[in-house]
């Protein structure tokens, strides 16, 4: 099997492309099935490395295979080769097998749409690519899959390109699916460019982009806080900031969800948003050596998740919920990353995995019965209609809160007790206000779209929070018949469910079991676990536990009937609900920061540069020189008196940089 | 009188011999034979390209050189030599239809694009500024004519006639900077020009600077470095769009080759301080074309302002210099003529007739329409923006790494920065093709397949993946390029 | 090195000499009456009807540069000529070669009309 390694990408490659060149031309259940069939091949042969890798000694728990050399530079070279350990064979399980489950979802959720072949091309084309970030043995070939799966999520946000808004049923504006691809492209691109210049300085410092001798160099070479390694990871964490959706640049997250509700829960919930953690665990040799850069990880992720958690407590898009919740949770993670608890990090990245696949699913299967409505002020009522739609969204929920025994208790409880037993109480204080603020946000999401009375038929008065619901009949979908959806859909509800609830089980902490994670991971991070008495463990998962069912139910309370508290609460505070409502003003504060400064800039060089100014010189100048006599002007006609007046003065300055130096 | 006989030798000369030799049989054949269906020319000038390869690759290795080493047959030479067949062989294969399309003769155009040929392949093998010049004009001439080659189009008049005019310009400063430079060495073989340059009192010459400078001068217009670079854009736009495919690569390659040839061999960076106008000419070339391709609607000239721009990247291989900047330079030539010729190559298949589709709004929803063209075109374009694994990515890290291997890291800093600008504007077509509803007017079915055309199209598509993904052999080959 | 050129300084002083001399010593010795008809452009020639400033038919500008063209080359011939006894062979080859080439384009001009005046 370890010579077929391979093969895990290969499969999805191989179906992306049987679909690119011949899909259209295949019948429709032959194409979405091809797909699911590559994933769900690509995750035998994961498991089946899994097998193997197991089998090896704990202390040589690599398995490392090189295809060909890529590039070779004198001394300097770059092979296409796979790196299987414990950290990327966790990632490569978590996305064959939710990329599979999401692909048969896809199935049934894009049933009625026409152009199937291109949106299993580019899912399966993601998949391959995202499988290439982990299973890469060096930081440019990673670098590949990193800018092979922002390509493709840009493709598949604005996968409903001739549509100019998808939010159904709501008088809310969002950006059209176009403009949302190019937000995310540019955003992230902004972060890949300090990602670059990080693997740069690498190149320079190292000699070399290979796992094995840059760690090795790192560990041999420099002391910790050595300022260039702080330099070289704080530019990756910039890349991460961009993919991970972190401050400064989560803002491209939410607006992502224009893409089809399966692209939302495979590429910007369960996997591509969680490379920015695994590039961190990826290259923690590094980040361990630069303590000040591990404090901005810590800092940023605390604050990332505090802040999204916040935007999401206002938001009346059911899928924008999820997605600030997204960006709230992957600040847990990079938190983790930030004060060196690394297999808790990714612990967290499994369960969410799990879990908000499962809620984006869920909310998608809510979309395909009301006709793609997603305004919870029109929701409401939903729980008899779809009884396995509401199950499986519950247990998404309680995972995502929190609540004892699911599988994000586990995992965020072990991110906190690290947190403060690593002594930083602070970080640990604002991520147990976050999680009382998680439990509170989805309980809402929950009560709205499931519990009181239904509120999507047109002309119906019922309230919420204070809004009459028929104020947006205008936008209502008509000949509204919800149903439950059929198998293929529900199947992979039913089995992302049971994952969100036993996942946790796998690191379970010391009190209460045996952290099976944590010694599967223990040869990648050596990270020794800091002895914790079992009495103040005990009180940890006490006050994690209270936190989550705290929240839990203050949003039972607020959100049973028509909502009247939230609805005084946000009028008794109306300018802290509309800075939460409209996101901290954050995309306007960018789009006047930097967006119009750089198309103003494009502009000037073109109008006025090319145009104005040098036309006008040349102009100006023409007159002056207009003695110059007849052979010279006999040559100035239309604009090219102004091309040989400016190469002239290209020339005169050649010269007298060459000349005076 | 007396008569010092040359020494002629015409072996390490036949790649650029056989493409005029060709250019006069294709003229020759064109009027004296009968028939009213030429397009067997095309095979002729085809086998006479394939010839000049065929000896280009014996060539190599033996480092020869001829007529008194104004003539030098080293492995960068013929390493551009065989950039400029390739293109040469391509833009044929474009052109059949094209041609066709549009009711042009195509024995006349065979015959100056041969010539062009002929001329950028000795500009590669000279060795003597004189020689260079006349490589110059001879392949600046044929392609001033082509660029008007659409008699009845007015913007392919404009473009001839502004190339031309402009162009002169050029080779006025080119040409006085010749006779500065033999002022102030007494030669012109680029050899003798650094020998007595290693004198301090020539070395610190005005008027060698000056020289020197207008050297800068003359190759910057040719490959298009600002603020030179104001041609481009209006003849690029203008000329016959194989030709500007033509012009893009191949001239660059071969004023390239000349410009590398005469800054590092008669101007040794000890004795000429021009690392730093260079860097500053990349650096305002690469910004100056990225910027300005942001707002252009039209392909053609968005693809000159990003020719002007991918100049600066390959300015920046001089700056470094050394073997690593000459291999940057020809993988970097290399990977840019197939991808180049990727796009261009695409932009004709788009073409209906003697209707073109250039503008974004023309292109919009072409995956339906045309999905080969568009797939073409959107690899090359992404290749262009550096995206893994197309030859325009390695061929970036390459130019990028050696800068910084040499201590030149703001340059490669800034020219990471003006890449990543740069992805705006080649991934907005893609966007349009493959995210919009059709435009008006495309016909359902093309009358007929343009196979040459697609030949030369998926040729430069596959060797545009094959050089990102297996850039070993090439590079290998590159690394054995050097300046004799 | 500038003693090189010191009889192309002194043929381009005659030169310039012989022409002045040529203008002024007529200007200077010859005596002026001048007459209507005599200052006509082409005093012994056709009177001139309408304005020199028309279009020209294109085909002039084609036969005026094609003979331009060869005209010039033959002036190749008289330098070559002049060293022709040191290489006869050697010359001999090259100049065939020359000739070839512009036979080739002599051929061209025919073939496609270029002396045609009509």
């Amino acid at each position: 099997m370890s010579q077929f390694l391979w093969l895990i990408p290969a499969l999805p490659l191989l179906g992306a492309t049987i679909n690119l060149l011949i899909g259209r031309r295949l019948p429709r259940a032959v194409s979405c099935w091809l797909a699911v069939a590559a994933m769900a091949a690509a995750f035998g042969a994961a498991v089946g490395a899994f097998l193997e890798l197991l089998a090896l000694p704990s202390d040589a728990q690599v398995i490392h295979q090189t295809l060909y050399q890529w590039v070779t530079v004198g001394k300097f070279s770059v092979d296409v080769g796979f790196w299987l350990d414990p950290l990327s064979a966790i990632m490569i399980l978590v996305v064959t097998l939710v990329g599979t489950l999401i692909h048969i979802y896809a199935v049934g959720y894009m049933e009625h749409e026409t152009d199937y072949a291109r949106f299993f091309t580019q899912m399966n084309l993601f998949a391959f690519m995202m499988l290439m970030l982990v299973l890469a043995d060096n930081y440019l070939l990673m670098f590949l899959g990193w800018e092979g799966v922002g390509l493709c999520s840009y493709l598949l946000i604005g996968f409903y390109y001739n549509r100019d808004n998808t939010a159904v049923g709501t008088d809310e504006k969002f950006l059209s699916p176009r403009s949302s691809g190019t937000k995310a492209f540019v955003v992230t691109r902004i972060g890949d460019f300090g990602f670059t210049l990080g693997i740069i300085l690498m190149f320079w410092t190292f000699g070399s982009l290979s796992f094995g001798e840059v760690f090795h160099g790192a560990e041999t070479m420099f002391q910790i806080g050595a300022p260039i390694i702080t330099i070289m990871t704080l530019l990756m964490f910039l890349g991460a900031t961009g993919k991970s959706a972190q401050l400064p640049l989560f803002v491209w997250l939410p607006d992502a969800m224009a893409g089809p509700t399966p692209v939302s829960a495979l590429i910007h919930a369960a996997t591509m948003v969680t490379a920015g953690v695994y590039m961190i665990g990826r290259s923690h040799v590094l980040y361990e050596l630069a303590p000040a850069t591990m404090a901005v990880v810590a800092v940023v992720g605390v604050l990332t998740a505090f802040i999204a958690a916040t935007i999401a407590l206002t938001q009346r898009d059911l899928k924008r919920v999820l997605a600030y919740s997204t960006v709230s949770q992957l600040g847990y993670m990079m938190l983790a990353m930030g004060i060196g608890a690394f297999s808790a990090g990714i612990f967290h990245l499994m369960t969410h995995a799990f879990f908000k696949a499962l809620l984006f699913l869920s909310a998608g299967a809510v979309m395909h019965a009301m006709n793609d409505m997603v305004d919870m002020r029109r929701l409401g009522g939903l729980r008899k209609i779809l009884p396995i739609t509401f199950w499986t969204f519950l247990i998404g929920a309680l995972a995502l809160a929190g609540f004892p025994l699911f599988s994000g208790f586990f995992s965020k409880d072990e991110i906190l007790s690290s947190a403060f037993t690593s002594g930083n109480v602070a970080l640990w204080v604002v991520g147990v206000v976050t999680a009382l603020l998680t439990a509170f946000y989805i309980f809402r999401a929950v009560s709205l779209t499931f519990g009181g009375k239904p509120r999507w038929k047109v002309g119906e008065v019922v309230t919420v929070q204070g809004a009459v619901a028929s104020e947006l009949d205008a936008h209502a979908a008509k000949g509204l018949h919800p149903h439950e959806a059929k198998w293929v859909m529900t199947l992979p509800l039913i089995l992302l469910a049971l994952g969100a609830l036993f996942a946790g089980f796998l690191g379970m902490p010391a009190v209460l079991g045996e952290n099976r994670l944590a010694r599967f991971l223990e040869p990648v991070f050596q990270h020794e676990t800091p002895h914790v008495s079992a009495e103040l463990e005990w009180l940890l998962i006490g006050i994690s536990a209270a936190a989550a069912l705290v929240g839990i139910f203050i949003a039972l309370r607020f959100y049973r009937g028509d909502a009247k508290t939230p609805a005084r609460l946000a009028a008794y505070y109306p300018s802290l609900y509309k800075l939460l409502l409209n996101k901290y003003w954050i995309d306007q504060i960018y789009d006047a920061l930097i967006a119009r400064p750089g198309r103003w800039l494009a502009n000037a060089f073109w109008l006025e540069l090319d145009g104005k100014i040098i036309n006008g010189i040349a102009d100006g100048l023409g007159n002056a020189f207009r003695g110059f006599g007849n052979s010279l002007r006999s040559l100035q006609t239309g604009y090219m008196r102004g091309y040989a007046l400016a190469m002239l003065i290209g020339v005169v300055v050649v010269i007298a940089l060459l000349v005076m130096r | 009188m007396l008569l010092t006989l040359p020494e002629i030798n015409l072996y390490p000369l036949l790649p650029a011999l056989i493409p005029a030799v060709t250019a006069m049989l294709v003229m020759l054949a064109d009027v004296l034979l009968p028939g009213k269906n030429k397009s067997w020319l095309a095979l002729l000038a085809l086998v006479g390209l394939a010839a000049a390869s065929y000896f280009t690759v014996m060539l190599f290795g033996a480092n020869l050189s001829a007529f008194n080493a104004s003539i030098v047959a080293d492995n960068f030479a013929l390493g551009i030599a065989l950039v400029i067949l390739g293109a040469g062989a391509a833009t044929i294969l474009l052109s059949l239809d094209y041609l066709r399309a549009r009711q042009l003769d195509l024995g006349e155009y065979l015959a100056l694009l041969l010539g062009a040929v002929s001329g950028m392949i000795l500009m590669a093998l000279a060795n003597d500024l004189i020689v260079i010049f006349l490589g110059l004009e001879l392949f600046s001439l044929p392609l001033y004519v082509l660029s008007a080659f659409w008699r009845t189009n007015d913007r392919s008049l404009e473009a001839g006639m502004k190339y031309f005019l402009l162009g002169s310009f050029s080779s006025a400063f080119f040409l006085y900077g010749i006779a500065l430079l033999y002022g102030a060495t007494d030669a012109t073989n680029l050899t003798k020009i650094s020998a007595a340059a290693s004198e301090p009192t020539v070395a610190s010459n005005p008027m060698f600077l000056m020289g020197a400078a207008l050297l800068i001068v003359g190759f910057g217009f040719k490959v298009g470095l600002a603020p030179f670079q104001w041609w481009i854009p209006d003849v690029y736009e203008g000329a016959p769009t194989p030709i500007t495919a033509f012009m893009s690569v191949a001239t660059k390659a071969a004023a390239f080759a000349a410009f590398f040839r005469a800054f590092m061999v008669a101007f040794p960076s000890a004795v000429v301080d021009w690392q730093f106008v260079l860097a500053l000419l990349a650096v305002v070339s690469m910004t100056v074309g990225n910027v300005a391709a942001l707002t252009q609607t039209n392909l053609k000239r968005m693809l000159a302002y990003s020719s002007i721009a991918n100049a600066g990247y390959i300015l920046i291989a001089l700056v470094v210099g050394g073997q690593a900047g000459l291999s940057a330079a020809l993988f970097y030539l290399a990977a840019y003529t197939v991808m180049n010729l990727g796009a261009f190559g695409g932009l004709v298949a788009m073409g209906q007739g003697d209707q073109e589709r250039l503008t974004l709004d023309e292109l919009a929803g072409a995956a339906q329409t045309k999905p080969w063209a568009a797939a073409a075109m959107a690899i090359s374009l992404l290749s262009l923006a550096g995206f893994p694994p197309f030859a325009g990515f390695v061929a970036k890290f390459f130019v990028f790494g050696a800068a910084v291997n040499a201590g030149y890291v703001w340059l490669a800093v800034i020219g990471v920065l003006n890449s990543l600008v740069s992805v705006y504007y080649y991934l907005h077509p893609i966007v349009k093709m493959y995210m919009n509803p059709p435009a008006e007017g495309w016909a359902q079915a093309p009358a007929r397949a343009p196979i040459f055309l697609a030949v030369a199209v998926i040729v430069a598509v596959l060797l545009t993946i094959a050089m990102g993904l297996f850039p070993g052999g090439m590079l290998n080959f590159a690394q054995a390029a050097m300046v004799k | 090195m500038s003693g090189d050129y010191f009889p192309l300084f002194v043929m381009l002083v005659v030169s310039v000499a012989f022409a002045a001399i040529g203008v002024g010593v007529s200007a200077l010795l010859g005596p002026r009456r001048p007459t209507a008809i005599k200052g006509q452009t082409y005093e012994s020639g056709m009177p001139s009807i309408g304005t020199a400033r028309r279009r020209v038919w294109v085909r002039y500008y084609l036969v005026a540069v094609v003979f331009i063209l060869f005209d010039i080359e033959i002036i190749f011939f008289y330098p070559w000529a002049v060293v022709f006894r040191q290489a006869p062979i050697f010359l001999l080859v090259e100049m065939l070669a020359f000739v070839t080439i512009l036979l080739v384009g002599y051929i061209y001009v025919w073939r496609k009309g270029g002396f045609d005046w009509y």
